[in-house]
C-alpha cells in the first residue's frame, strides 16, 4: 500500500515536471536551444500566482489563468530580447545566452524582492482524503493530475488542429522551407515561447499549491529535472516530454520510497547521463544519421 | 632563430615572474600586505588555475563543459582528507586531489564525451550535481555540515602551481597533441576524418583539465577552515565558466585576465551576491550579443608583441602571477 501512495505522489510530481518539460522540448524542437530560463518562468508563474491568491483574492482558475498569462507574456518578452538577436550565432554563444538569462531573472528577482520564501495559503484547493482500498488519497493529487491532463489535452489541440500549431510543426521540420511557404518564422517561434512559458507557469501554481513553500531559486533544480524529463521522452517530441516527466516523477518518488531520499536530486542526473550514453534519441524519439 | 628567440622570451618571462614572487613574499613576510590582500592574491591564483584548466577543455578543445566545480570539488575533499585524514604532507595531498579529480574526469570523460554540445554541457551539468548529492552523503567527509581543513594554502603553493599549470597547458597547446585539440574544436568531423583520435584527444584533454582543477580543489580547500559541499554547486561551475567566456574562448591569456579582473570584482561586491550576480549575468548575454568571441577571442598578449621583434613568448605569465 505504501508503494501505491508513493506511486500516487511520483505521478503528481510528475506532472509538474511534464508541464516544465513540454516548454523545454517545443522550444528546443523549433530553435535548438536549451532554454535555461525555463525553470525560472516556472519560478514566475509561482509567485504570480501567489499574489493572484493572497493580495487579489482570487480563487485557484483566476489565479492560474493569470499567472499563465504573464509567464506568456514574460517568455516572448525574454525571447525577442535575448534569444532573437542570437538567432544565427552559434550554439554555444546561445547557451551560454540562456544561462545568463536565467541567472539574471534570479538574482534580479531577488534584487528587487528579497531571498525570502513564501508559503502558498493551504484552502486554495480542497484537501479531503478518500480511502480507496486502504490507500488514503489527497484530492490534491487528483486535481493537479486533472489540471495537467487538461491542459496537454489543450496543447495537443493547439499542436494538432490549430493553424499556428500547424505552422510550429512545419518551422521545426524545416524553418527555411516554412519561411519560403509564408509562414511568418518569427511570430511562430513567439507563440512557441508563448505556450511554453504559460504551461510552465501554470506548472508553478500547481507546485506552490502541492508543495505550499516557494522561493526564488525553486526553479533551477526542477528545471533541470524537467529537462531530463525531455530528454528521456526524446527531445523535441510533445506527447515524449509529458511520458518522461511523468516517468521521471514516478522514479523519484520509488527512490525515495526505498529510503534514498537523500539521493533524489542525483537520480534525476544518473537517469539523464544513462539515456544520453545508451539511448540518446530517447524514448520516443528516433535515430538520427549524422551528414557531412 | 625564431626557436632561440622563444627559449629567451620564455625565460626572460619566468625571471620576472620569479621577481614578482619575491616582491610579494617580501611584502608579505615583511607584513605590509594585510591578510585581505593575501587572501585575494591566494583567491586570484586559485582562479587563475580555475580558469586556465578549463580554457584546455572549452577554448581550446571546444567541448563544453559546465561541471568544472564538480572537479573541483574532487580534488578539493581528496586533498583535504589525505591531510585531514591520513595526515599527509601538503604537496601529497596536492598531487593525489589532482590525479583523483583525473580518475572523476576519465570516468565522465569516456562515455559522456561521445555526446556533443549542448547534450554534453547537460551531461557534465549534471555530474557535477551528481559529485555535490554524494558528497552531501558520505560522512566520511563530514556530509552536509562539511569537513574542517587546517589553513596550509600558502603563497608559494599558489605560485608554483599557477606557473607549473600555464607552463604545461601552453606547452600542451602548441604540441601535436594540442592541434589535434584544437582541430576538435573547428570541425570534428573534418578532424575524424584526417586521421585524429578524436575520442582520445577529447579524454586526455578532459583529463588534464580535471587535474588542474583538481589541484585548484587542494588549494582551495586549504585556504579555507571548512569545505562544504554547497561551496561546489553549479554557481561555482557558471563562476569558472563566465571566466573562459569574458577573456574568449581559446585564449589562455584572457582567460588568466578575466581570471584577476573579477576576482577582484568580486571581492569588491562581497557584500552584495546579488549585484555581483546580476552583473555576471549582464556580462554574460552582453558578451554573447555582441562580442561572442570574448574580450581577446582566440589571440594571446604575447601575438600583441611579437611584429616589435620577439619580445617576451608567455607575457601573461606576469601577469597571471
Amino acid at each position: 500500500m505504501e508503494l501505491i501512495q508513493q506511486l500516487i505522489n511520483g505521478v503528481s510530481l510528475g506532472s509538474i515536471y511534464a508541464l516544465i518539460a513540454l516548454g523545454y522540448t517545443m522550444v528546443y524542437g523549433i530553435v535548438k536551444l536549451i532554454n535555461f530560463a525555463h525553470g525560472d518562468v516556472f519560478m514566475v508563474g509561482s509567485f504570480v500566482g501567489f499574489y493572484s491568491i493572497t493580495v487579489l483574492d482570487l480563487s485557484f482558475v483566476p489565479a492560474l489563468l493569470i499567472s499563465m498569462t504573464v509567464c506568456a507574456l514574460f517568455g516572448v518578452l525574454i525571447e525577442r530580447i535575448a534569444y532573437k538577436p542570437l538567432r544565427n550565432a552559434t550554439r554555444i554563444a546561445a547557451l551560454i545566452t540562456a544561462i545568463g538569462v536565467s541567472l539574471l531573472i534570479e538574482y534580479g528577482f531577488i534584487y528587487v524582492r528579497g531571498a525570502q520564501p513564501e508559503a502558498y495559503p493551504n484552502d486554495v484547493l480542497p484537501t479531503d482524503k478518500f480511502n480507496i482500498f486502504g490507500v488514503s488519497i489527497n484530492s490534491q493529487s487528483i486535481l493537479i493530475f486533472g489540471v495537467a491532463v487538461v491542459l496537454m489535452i489543450i496543447l495537443q489541440i493547439i499542436v494538432h488542429k490549430s493553424k499556428i500549431g500547424k505552422a510550429m510543426r512545419a518551422v521545426s521540420y524545416d524553418a527555411d522551407a516554412a519561411k519560403l511557404m509564408g509562414i511568418n518564422v518569427d511570430n511562430t517561434i513567439s507563440a512557441t515561447f508563448a505556450i511554453g512559458s504559460a504551461l510552465a507557469g501554470a506548472a508553478g501554481v500547481i507546485f506552490g499549491i502541492y508543495y505550499i513553500k516557494i522561493e526564488p531559486l525553486m526553479g533551477v533544480l526542477p528545471g533541470l529535472k524537467a529537462f531530463v524529463a525531455a530528454v528521456l521522452g526524446g527531445i523535441g517530441i510533445i506527447p515524449g516530454a509529458m511520458v518522461g516527466g511523468l516517468l521521471l516523477g514516478v522514479i523519484e518518488a520509488l527512490v525515495s520510497a526505498a529510503g534514498y531520499s537523500l539521493w533524489r536530486d542525483a537520480v534525476a542526473f544518473v537517469v539523464l547521463i544513462l539515456i544520453l550514453i545508451f539511448m540518446p534519441q530517447g524514448l520516443f524519439g528516433k535515430n538520427k544519421k549524422e551528414k557531412v | 632563430m625564431t626557436t632561440i628567440k622563444r627559449a629567451k622570451g620564455f625565460w626572460l618571462s619566468i625571471l620576472l615572474s620569479l621577481i614578482f614572487f619575491a616582491v610579494v613574499q617580501v611584502l608579505i613576510g615583511g607584513g605590509s600586505l594585510n591578510p585581505f590582500y593575501q587572501n585575494t592574491l591566494m583567491f586570484i591564483g586559485i582562479n587563475i588555475i580555475l580558469a586556465a584548466s578549463l580554457h584546455l577543455i572549452i577554448g581550446i578543445t571546444g567541448q563544453f563543459s559546465i561541471g568544472h566545480a564538480g572537479f573541483l570539488a574532487v580534488g578539493a575533499y581528496a586533498s583535504a582528507v589525505m591531510t585531514m585524514k591520513l595526515e599527509m604532507p601538503f604537496y601529497a595531498a596536492l598531487i593525489v586531489g589532482g590525479l583523483a579529480s583525473a580518475l572523476a574526469g576519465l570516468i565522465i570523460g569516456i562515455p559522456s564525451l561521445r555526446l556533443k554540445g549542448d547534450y554534453l554541457a547537460i551531461a557534465t551539468l549534471g555530474f557535477g550535481e551528481i559529485v555535490r548529492i554524494m558528497l552531501l552523503n558520505i560522512d566520511y567527509v563530514g556530509g552536509a555540515s562539511g569537513m574542517q581543513v587546517s589553513h596550509l594554502t600558502t603563497w608559494p603553493w599558489v605560485f608554483a602551481s599557477v606557473i607549473v599549470t600555464i607552463i604545461v597547458i601552453r606547452n600542451f597547446t602548441s604540441s601535436t597533441h594540442g592541434r589535434a585539440c584544437i582541430s576538435i574544436r573547428e570541425d570534428e568531423t573534418a578532424a575524424d576524418s584526417m586521421g585524429i583520435n578524436t575520442t582520445y584527444y577529447k579524454v586526455v584533454a578532459f583529463a588534464i583539465g580535471a587535474f588542474f582543477a583538481g589541484i585548484a580543489g587542494g588549494l582551495y580547500a586549504h585556504n579555507f577552515y571548512i569545505i562544504q559541499p554547497s561551496n561546489f554547486g553549479f554557481l561555482k561551475s557558471f563562476d569558472i565558466l563566465i571566466l573562459v567566456v569574458l577573456g574568449g574562448l581559446g585564449s589562455l591569456s584572457g582567460a588568466v585576465l578575466a581570471a584577476i579582473l573579477l576576482t577582484v570584482v568580486t571581492t569588491f561586491l562581497q557584500d552584495y551576491p546579488e549585484t555581483r550576480m546580476i552583473i555576471y549575468s549582464l556580462v554574460l548575454i552582453v558578451m554573447m550579443l555582441y562580442r561572442p568571441q570574448g574580450l581577446m577571442g582566440t589571440k594571446e598578449i604575447t601575438s600583441m608583441f611579437k611584429r616589435k621583434g620577439g619580445s617576451s613568448h608567455e607575457k601573461n605569465k606576469n601577469t597571471a602571477a
